[in-house]
């Protein structure tokens, strides 16, 4: 299962939980399983188009998925999966 | 009753208690300061401010703190220099050049931080960090010396020599990272979740930030509390572009100018100007650049955080975004240092060449009232220089030796 590291800001969410072991093949897929187990992921991370929010970065092994396949990057079960909110730095 | 009056969401307006964060939690859009403008226009006055210390501090009742932290750095209230003869060179007659390279450790950085220690220790913290191209680092790096507070600074491993040797000497903590500056500034934004530290740009960005209004407000006054009709900002995040935009704003706002419709133009190097480049498309995406190349080391921000602010900004203003090689970069080093004595690094070299491509391109009119920001010191960026300047002459201590070539050194010019 690949590892997901939630920000502060969502760990709400998950009642306290910084880091979760989650299944899925794709980012999309990790999405959707974060989803059922902490409803309210989706609509953060996701516009209203349903791609990833220009304000959220998703990083699989440091690497930001628009510079991968976005929602379609493969993720494997030793990835590490970072949530990082953008509106930093400077 | 006080100034500050909570954190609002740049996106969906939500209002947050004062505190260490900087996004909102529901949108994840960037927090800003809210003030209680009435509050503070009660409390200014131009007198107030001219009578206030040679410092940023002179505007403190227009910054997110309670006080400075510590007055005694001269930090700010920098020179603002009529530029006669670089303007002669690009056909402007009323050309300034505000000169942020002589803060305490060389770049304007020092005014963002100034305000960041300020706040983070009000907020009780005692390790101060950033994540840096370069100045950045070396502004955290004193500042926390003198606060006595404990320093760590992350930096891209390829950033130039000067620019570790600036932060190490104050004894900071410097972490060198593999990757981008975007690669290391996601992983302080996780360091600074899991660290009771402030971290600069993170979660004391929304004070932090705040420090680079300054530069419009002494710029206002300085010109004898009047606005300049045009300015040119380096952008790397887009923060102190926007921010000088606030800056000038707000002094509408307070009631210490009357009106203000300053054109702000931004300056970016074409190996890492999204927000250019999103600017000539007439778009309002930035598209990140994943790997940045230019001399212009600290403007090299892939994904910059205000970029979608700074073309709204460009656009109501009617600014010009563009970007320059990295050959127009070194040529505004050298043309500025010629022209007006001021050895700026690479960012300012940008700037300096941005202003020279929108003069030619008549994008700023010769009788407009401009101000270029020069923001960092040359000597922090020299290899940038390597191979480009040389010894005129090297000789034998005599005065036959120093005859002879000086002859020949004209003879050749006269060819």
């Amino acid at each position: 299962m690949a590892s997901v590291r939630i920000p502060a800001q969502l760990r709400n969410l998950t009642g306290g939980d910084r880091v979760l072991d989650l299944q899925g093949s794709t980012v999309s897929e990790l999405i959707a399983n974060l989803e059922s187990k902490h409803p309210g992921f989706k609509e953060r991370l996701l516009d209203a188009e349903g791609e990833p929010s220009s304000f959220v970065g998703i990083y699989v092994d440091g690497e930001d998925v628009r510079f991968l396949s976005g929602l379609d990057t493969e993720i494997t079960s030793d990835s590490e999966v970072s949530i990082v909110p953008a509106a930093s730095g400077g | 009753m006080s100034k500050l009056i909570a954190l609002k969401c740049k996106e969906c307006g939500r209002e947050f208690e004062v505190g260490a964060l900087h996004v909102c939690e529901f949108c994840f859009g960037p927090l800003e300061a809210a003030y209680d403008y009435d509050f503070i226009r009660s409390r200014v006055s131009r007198q107030k401010i001219e009578h206030g210390p040679r410092s940023l501090w002179r505007y403190v009742d227009l910054l997110p703190v309670e006080r400075g932290l510590d007055p005694d750095f001269p930090v700010g209230f920098t020179p603002l220099q009529r530029a006669t003869r670089l303007g002669d060179e690009l056909g402007l007659d009323r050309l300034y050049l505000k000169n942020d390279s002589v803060n305490p450790t060389f770049s304007f950085k020092d005014r963002v931080v100034a305000v960041a220690v300020s706040k983070a220790h009000e907020l009780g913290y005692d390790t101060f960090a950033c994540a840096s191209t370069g100045n950045l680092a070396s502004a955290v790096a004193a500042a926390g010396a003198r606060a006595g507070m404990d320093t760590f600074v992350f930096l891209p491993s390829d950033v130039e020599a000067g620019k570790i040797v600036n932060a190490a000497i104050y004894g900071a903590n410097i972490v060198a990272i593999d990757g981008t500056y975007d690669q290391l500034n996601r992983l302080c934004s996780e360091i600074a979740d899991e660290r009771e530290w402030a971290f600069c740009n993170i979660n004391v960005r929304p004070y932090y930030s705040e420090g680079s209004k300054t530069l419009a407000f002494e710029t206002v006054e300085q010109l004898g509390w009047r606005t300049p009709d045009h300015v040119v900002v380096p952008i790397a995040s887009g923060s102190l572009y926007t921010k000088i935009t606030k800056g000038f704003r707000e002094l509408v706002e307070v009631g210490l100018i009357d009106s203000q419709s300053v054109r702000i133009s931004g300056a970016q190097a074409d190996g890492c100007g999204p927000v250019a480049e999103a600017y000539e498309r007439e778009s309002d995406l930035v598209r990140p650049v994943q790997q940045p190349e230019t001399v212009a080391k600290s403007l090299a921000i892939g994904n910059p955080a205000d970029g979608r602010y700074s073309l709204a900004i460009a656009r109501e203003t009617d600014g010009t975004i563009a970007s320059v090689s990295d050959e127009e970069i070194v040529e505004g080093i050298k043309l500025l240092a010629s022209t007006e004595g001021i050895f700026t690094e690479t960012a300012g070299g940008v700037t300096v060449a941005v202003l020279k491509k929108l003069a030619e391109a008549g994008r700023i009119s010769e009788d407009e009232l401009t101000v270029a920001y020069i923001t960092g010191n040359g000597l922090k960026t020299q290899e940038a220089l390597d191979g480009k300047l040389s010894v005129s002459m090297t000789i034998k201590p005599t005065y036959t030796a120093f005859e002879r070539a000086f002859e020949n050194q004209r003879e050749l010019a006269l060819v």
